[in-house]
């Protein structure tokens, strides 16, 4: 088992710029099903052996692909999600950074009542190690095993996956949930999410300054999570009011500082580690206690 | 993207946003001319984009051109210190000029957008001019919020919540609506972050006024107003920081003695935190991003030596698609141009990190190489504290 994602998944890529035909081949390699890629104006052609429609909805028609990685520029990239969504894709990865928060609050809008779930945008996309990788994500840092990851960043997920890895804690799937401020699957829907998966023994959680996702997902997970939980928030030496590279990663008007992400956690019964050179050894320690 | 005042004034007042009239200046003589026209009471602002002008002496009540002259020489081409500035200040380079208004109440007006219900959401506050930060802390009942759906924008039956629940009369709800209508306008046509009116003065005509006013713009979103980019004063900004941004290097300039370049957002913080954690400041936030090449290091290595608090600078690079020997290699190439005058300590993990690590150790360059993210701070700390 794992979530989301996993060994059937078939997937469209959209967008087939150097981006897209780059990591399509990275997936490709590590056995995920890019049964199609979509790109207006290229239908009918083929790129790899993988045909090119140039309609999403064309591209499910005729391979069944149910899950698509976008990698089309920020200025399309909304219309590029809602396009998906009409055509019936069930899993929505959004690789494009740099989309207008504006919007994003009309993707999530058109989004609700619909049953396609969105991950990203600005993120490195989701992986079940051993079956499927649908993302930009260095396949090799990960190892199939037992611990979900949700986070908020890139190479810093890389760096606590390859901890774990190390310690020969292996993962059943990695969430990049992504650095933007208004986005998809956020902490509490990937927790439920491994909460459910028999596969998953515990979660790996890692945060950063900005709104309030790890305060609410600090409350859930005291009501609701019965698997350890191990978290590493960063941002505790960023100055206020200042965008630390994600869009997403600002404290604004005193809230969202790592400080109260911290202590709110702490107060919610979650293992948080300070250093970041300690999420693989946290984890460790977590699942030899067994309940959080 | 952040704007001048008298610039969110101009934009405001094409939204049917109703602002104090006045106009900018940038020297004595203009300033007596606006004076002049306004006639009478007038106030001077020095333009620039901290906060707490008030309190610093950016902000004077004069009577006539002759007044309005001195308070302006006084202010242009002079540091103006606030509390947001730092202890340097920052030049002040235009003033605004406007007419004074007869005030009877002073209230808060703000925009911004709610992550957690993804909508953009109108804050009111019946104490304007102070810190709403400040509000929030110790009078939180005294601030109201309505989110706004994007379909239906802001609908008139969430003004008359807000504008009888801060005591406005009848005709002066009927006004807010213009006014707040007109902000929200601006915010989603415009694609703000942030719009701010602190204070939102109710004159004792009865009329509401932006006395003053903030605007904030998604960088992301710039794409589709090149007329905003047309706003944005550099002079404003941290120079090292404007360089980083012409190479797409995201730099944040902190005070603290060791340089930190590291690939990713959340890693480049996470760097800074262990650096704290092992009794060290770090001197900057730099992420270098995904598609690091030589001459992107090169230039992160540039910006980051300008700093002249930096004594040692770390490098804590996480090879995914981007391999190590690449950045080793870059790296060494960058050094050789740039020249390196404090210790440097280098972490690569990753793809390919031994092959970096070999690159490293066979250049002649003078490097402390490290595999773990840990041992890496604690050398960068030692190294720093070495150097006097």
């Amino acid at each position: 088992m794992s979530v989301l994602v996993d060994k059937n998944t078939r997937v469209v890529i959209q967008g087939l710029g150097s981006a897209g035909k780059f990591h399509a081949a990275t997936m490709v390699e590590y056995g995920t099903l890019v049964v199609a890629a979509a790109h207006p104006g290229k239908g009918g052609t083929e790129g790899k052996g993988i045909p090119i429609f140039n309609t999403v909805s064309e591209a499910v028609a005729e391979t069944g692909a149910d899950t698509s990685c976008i990698f089309v520029p920020a200025p399309g990239a909304a219309d590029a999600i809602l396009e998906a969504t009409a055509a019936g894709i069930r899993l929505v990865v959004c690789i494009t950074e740099g989309i207008p928060t504006l919007d994003m609050l009309k993707v999530k809008h058109a989004l609700s009542g619909t049953s396609t779930t969105l991950i990203g945008p600005n993120c490195p996309g989701i992986i079940t190690p051993g079956q499927t990788k649908v993302g930009i994500m260095p396949a090799p840092v990960h190892k199939p095993g037992r611990v979900g990851v949700l986070s908020r960043s890139g190479t810093l997920t890389y760096e606590a996956v390859d901890q774990l890895s190390r310690l020969g804690i292996g993962q059943s799937t990695c969430i990049g949930l992504g650095g933007d401020p208004v986005k998809g699957l956020d902490f509490i829907d990937g927790l439920k999410l491994f909460l459910a998966d028999p596969q998953t023994g515990g979660v790996v959680m890692i945060g950063e300054i900005g709104g309030q996702a790890e305060e609410e997902a600090a409350a859930w997970i005291r009501e609701n999570m019965s698997k350890p939980v191990v978290a590493f928030i960063a941002g505790r030496t960023a100055p206020p009011g200042r965008r630390m590279g994600h869009a997403g990663a600002i404290i604004a008007g005193g809230k969202g500082t790592a400080d109260e992400k911290i202590r709110v956690l702490k107060k919610m019964g979650v293992l948080v580690v300070e250093s970041p050179a300690e999420i693989g050894a946290g984890m460790q320690k977590a699942l030899e206690n067994g309940r959080r | 993207m952040k704007i001048h005042e008298y610039q969110a004034k101009d934009i405001f007042s094409r939204y049917g946003v109703r602002v104090p009239r006045g106009r900018v200046a940038a020297s004595a003589g203009e300033v007596m001319q606006v004076a002049r026209e306004l006639d009478g009471v007038v106030v001077v602002k020095a333009q620039i984009h901290a906060g707490g002008r008030g309190k610093g002496g950016g902000v004077k009540v004069v009577d006539g051109p002759g007044q309005a002259r001195s308070a302006a020489e006084a202010m242009l081409g002079r540091p103006l210190v606030t509390h947001q500035t730092g202890p340097g200040g920052q030049v002040v380079r235009r003033v605004l000029v406007e007419e004074g208004l007869q005030i009877e109440s002073e209230l808060y007006a703000g925009m911004v957008l709610d992550r957690e219900t993804a909508r953009v959401t109108l804050i009111l506050c019946s104490e304007g001019g102070v810190e709403i930060e400040e509000v929030a802390r110790t009078h939180p009942e005294k601030i109201l919020r309505e989110p706004i759906d994007s379909l239906t924008g802001l609908m008139p039956h969430q003004v008359r919540r807000l504008a009888f629940g801060l005591g406005l009369s009848k005709s002066q709800v009927r006004a807010a609506t213009a006014f707040l209508s007109g902000m929200y306008r601006a915010f989603v046509e415009l694609d703000a972050s942030l719009v701010e009116i602190n204070p939102l003065v109710v004159t004792q005509a009865g009329d509401l006024v932006a006395l003053d006013a903030k605007m904030s713009f998604d960088d992301n979103a710039l794409f589709r107003h090149s007329d905003l980019v047309e706003l944005r004063d550099v002079d404003e900004e941290e120079p090292a920081e404007v360089e980083a941004s012409r190479f797409g290097l995201s730099y944040i300039r902190l005070d603290g003695n060791i340089g930190c370049m590291v690939n990713g957002a959340g890693l480049a913080m996470a760097t800074m935190d262990i650096i704290k954690l092992c009794g060290g400041e770090p001197a900057n936030f730099l992420d270098v991003g995904g598609g690091t090449d030589a001459g992107r290091v090169q230039a992160a290595f540039k910006i980051i030596l300008s700093d002249e608090n930096v004594k040692a600078v770390l490098v804590n690079i996480f090879g995914g698609i981007v391999r190590c020997d690449v950045i080793a290699e870059g790296m060494v190439e960058a050094i050789r141009e740039v020249g390196i005058r404090v210790p440097l300590v280098v972490r690569l993990q990753g793809t390919l990190a031994d092959r970096g690590r070999e690159i490293l150790a066979g250049s002649s360059l003078n490097v402390v190489s490290v595999e773990s993210m840990h041992a890496a701070a604690e050398a960068a700390v030692r190294e720093a504290q070495g150097v006097s």
